[in-house]
């Protein structure tokens, strides 16, 4: 069962892999999402695709779903290249994705979510009510679920939600079927009926590609597995003759870049969290971090790591948990009690929370403190432009002038702005959240020669990415969260991509 | 983004102005007496009404709200002031100042819906548009307060002038220059800009958007009210249908002068120069005889014109701008 290229070409048709990508790129702007990659999924196979955030699985699978064109390569459905535009003709296709998140009209029912798109027809081309609620529920006996398909889907578990998602897609005799992390909010014993039903489709003879973090599942479900790092294919191999480490290995192995790191002595601890919790998040979040420290946050997209600082941030409440800022416990109501306690967030998402687009530098980075540079009615504008230009000059942001409006900046710049701006703040905490996400490698470096030199002034910096080279050059310490778990808490001499990717998948450390 | 399209909104304000004097040339040719004294008065004071309601509808507009009961504002305030006065249980400028008062009453209840019980802003003053109305309709029962109740002089207000310039369009123009100023000016406008173009970003800088938003809809109330005050001096006889269906013009104007519907930019200049140019069109349309159809027409395909182009020049930008990035 190896993959060699030119070997499905002599194949005859009939035996043909279910779905075949032949060197498929795309690419996103400066970021190349899939380089040339390779893969087939045969019928009657359960096929594994993992890699780190940003490896291109979710490419790949949105190509095959139909929501990307790919850039050049070539589709093949049974053996004959096709162009699939959009979810509706990937369905007529025969491809099924079940997402992430479940996609459902909650105030439909289960059996009208099932057959939305394709409900059975009666006489006069009227919707056969009756007729659909009868094999929605031959459906879900046959999967052995027990569902009342009249009820709407509003107010369901996540699981039950993936279940009807599940159906759907076998509901038009799918003969490819995609999970996409489909275990990632359901409980073991939801993953173990998850499994029966992958398996009976297996048996059906359906392709069933099976995105998924977790390594455990993948060596208890999958026939092969398909490796993809920074949008390459390293390897497709029987999951039989691999182990969990050997994955790990393929998943990480590439050279680390260096980092500019300035060497600081920590001081005093200034921001200590104990205990922290918030429902459906994250559980029981301790650490400290002090002046001068970077304390890195390593995990996998929706570990919960974001969603502890917008809780340090005031964005939400935790349930429970004590914050203490400089030895006081603390507890903001609200964005702007936290900036005027010391704490600076540069969100995750630049467009979304981080800049006003359509502001000058100068407007966006005096925002935060218009009160404090303003007390009085009036906005001074060459105040403001000076307070700007003086931190955009120390990050150096291009082209120079303040006067600028953001959204004509490149990403690199612009997140400088918003750096700026919080530093402008002066806090005494800085969380930045995947600071340099989707910028070049040029900007990436000055972002942390700043996140260096920032440090080395005293601020105690929480440094969240899903680049593990990233934060295992940058960080003193890493904290790696797990399913809203803290999983490891490792110092930067231990630290290596093996141990965090164990921690972060939540694998048993012992083996690493 | 909003910044151009408030660029190429300048050129809008520009090309409204030269809209109107190429129209005005027109319409003089065919109606001699549109060029007269007393019907350029009438179209300055009418104009200037609807002006000062439409700088602030443009203030709740730029913060991605909307606020429809302004009709009902000005036709209530209209007819309590007239009311207060019939019965002589105020003095002119108490009443006045009464009337302002309740406007901005009426402001802050919408802004409490808006902001307190988060009711969306396009719901919730279609309610009190019509709540406030209902009021109108308790308070006057069906009667109407006539010039004759009301003090004598009181209506003169209308037809002064100074410099030749009628006092209800200085007033106008100090409404425009004190809340442009305020916008480009003070902390509060930027926080207006900031909350329209991007709230979440807003809200993340520490910015109380609910605040902010609160504060607009009761200074349209406020505005409303001052218009509702001028709409009772203006036309004397007041009952409880006063200013029915001005709320298309007001919006109208904002958006013909080049505030984004989408929240985030524009300015009060355009609302107002909105507000001529509506004003405009209305007394062309009818001393050129043409019926009461066509003007509720023409009202309506200068609104679609004005939001399709803003549309079309936003994506263009944005399509110049990726393509700007990508290379």
């Amino acid at each position: 069962m190896t993959i060699a290229g030119g070997a499905a070409v002599e194949r005859p048709v009939a035996q043909a892999p279910r779905a075949e990508l032949r060197e498929v790129s795309k690419r996103f702007g400066a970021t190349q999402a899939l380089a040339s990659v390779s893969f087939e999924l045969l019928a009657g196979e359960v096929h594994a695709l993992v890699g780190e955030n940003g490896a291109g699985k979710s490419t790949l699978v949105k190509i095959l779903a139909g929501l990307y064109p790919p850039d050049s390569g070539l589709v093949l459905l049974d053996g004959q290249p096709q162009q699939i535009h959009g979810a509706a003709q990937a369905r007529d296709f025969g491809i099924a994705v079940v997402h992430q998140e479940p996609s459902l009209f909650p105030d439909l029912s289960i059996a009208e979510n099932v057959f939305l798109g394709h409900q059975p027809v009666g006489r006069a081309g009227s919707i056969d009510w009756r007729g659909m609620r009868r094999a929605a529920q031959a459906l879900f006996d046959e999967l052995g679920v027990r569902l009342d398909v009249a009820s709407p889907v509003r107010g369901l578990s996540m699981a039950d939600q993936q279940l009807i998602e599940i159906a759907r897609a076998l509901s038009f005799d799918a003969k490819v079927l995609v999970l996409d992390e489909p275990t990632a909010s359901l409980s073991t014993h939801e993953v173990d009926q998850l499994f029966v039903i992958a398996r009976q489709a297996r048996a059906k003879g359906v392709g069933v590609l099976f995105v998924n973090h977790r390594l455990e599942e993948v060596f208890e479900l999958s026939d092969r597995v398909t490796v993809l790092r920074d949008g390459r294919h390293v390897i497709t191999a029987p999951s039989i003759g691999l182990t969990p480490r050997d994955l790990i290995r393929h998943m990480v192995g590439r050279d680390v870049t260096m980092f500019p790191k300035v060497a600081a002595t920590p001081g005093d601890v200034l921001l200590e969290v104990d205990g922290l919790s918030r429902a459906g998040e994250f559980e029981d979040v301790s650490f400290a971090v002090r002046a001068g420290e970077i304390l890195g946050f390593a995990g996998l997209v929706g570990a919960g790591r974001t969603e502890v600082a917008r809780v340090l941030f005031g964005v939400e409440r935790p349930d429970r948990g004590v914050v203490r800022l400089g030895g006081r416990p603390v507890s903001f109501e609200s964005p702007a009690a936290a900036i005027q306690g010391g704490i600076a967030y540069v969100p995750e998402d630049r467009h979304q929370e981080g800049l006003v687009l359509d502001f000058s530098v100068a407007e966006n980075i005096s925002l935060p403190i218009i009160a404090r540079l303003f007390p009085r009615l009036f906005v001074g504008r060459r105040a403001e432009a000076r307070v700007a230009g003086e931190f955009s000059a120390e990050l150096n942001v291009r082209p120079a002038g303040v006067e600028r409006i953001v959204s004509g900046l490149s990403g690199g710049n612009q997140q400088k702005v918003v750096i700026a701006k919080w530093l402008a703040t002066k806090p005494q905490v800085l969380i930045l959240d995947e600071p340099t996400r989707g910028i070049d490698v040029a900007a990436k470096a000055e972002v942390h020669r700043i996140i260096g030199t920032l440090a080395a002034e005293g601020l105690a910096i929480m440094l969240i990415s899903s680049d593990l080279s990233e934060v295992l050059a940058m960080a003193d310490r890493i904290i790696v969260m797990h399913e809203g778990r803290i999983s490891a808490e490792l110092s930067s001499a231990e630290a290596t991509e093996e141990k965090v990717m164990v921690a972060a998948t939540g694998q048993q450390a012992g083996g690493a | 983004m909003g910044r151009l399209v408030t660029a190429i909104g300048r050129q809008r304000e520009l090309s409204l102005v030269l809209v109107m004097v190429v129209l005005g040339g027109f319409v003089a040719t065919q109606a001699p007496q549109f060029l007269s004294a007393s019907n350029l008065k009438q179209v300055a004071v009418l104009a200037a009404i609807i002006a000062i309601a439409a700088v602030g509808e443009a203030l709740v507009v730029i913060t991605r709200n909307v606020d429809l009961s302004v009709e009902s504002t000005i036709g209530l305030v209209a007819f309590v002031v007239a009311n207060v006065l019939r019965i002589h249980a105020l003095s002119a400028p108490a009443a006045v100042a009464f009337g302002i008062g309740l406007g901005l009453l009426l402001g802050i209840i919408n802004g409490a819906i808006v902001t307190v019980l988060r009711v969306p802003a396009i719901v919730a003053t279609l309610g009190t548009l019509s709540i406030y109305r209902g009021v109108d309709f308790l308070l006057a029962g069906g009667h109407q307060v006539t010039v004759g109740d009301l003090p004598d002089g009181y209506t003169d207000w209308a037809t002064a002038t100074v410099l030749g310039v009628p006092d209800f369009v200085w007033l106008a123009a100090i409404v425009v220059v004190v809340t442009g100023i305020g916008l480009h000016q003070t902390r509060f406008g930027r926080q207006v800009y900031a909350v329209g173009s991007n709230p979440d970003a807003a809200a993340v800088a520490g910015l109380r958007n609910r605040v902010v938003v609160f504060t607009v809809f009761a200074l349209c109330g406020l505005l409303a009210g001052v218009a509702g005050v001028l709409w009772g001096i203006e036309f004397g006889s007041i009952n409880a249908t006063a200013a029915n269906g001005v709320v298309l013009q007001v919006v109208a104007a904002v958006v013909v002068g080049g505030v984004a519907i989408f929240g985030g930019s524009g300015s009060v200049v355009g609302a107002a120069l909105g507000a001529v140019f509506l004003g405009f069109i209305s007394n062309a349309l009818t001393l050129l005889n043409l019926s009461q159809f066509w003007l509720e027409a023409i009202y309506g395909a200068v609104i679609l014109a004005a939001v399709a182009a803003d549309a079309v020049i936003v994506r263009r930008i944005q399509a110049s701008l990726a393509e700007q990035r990508a290379r």
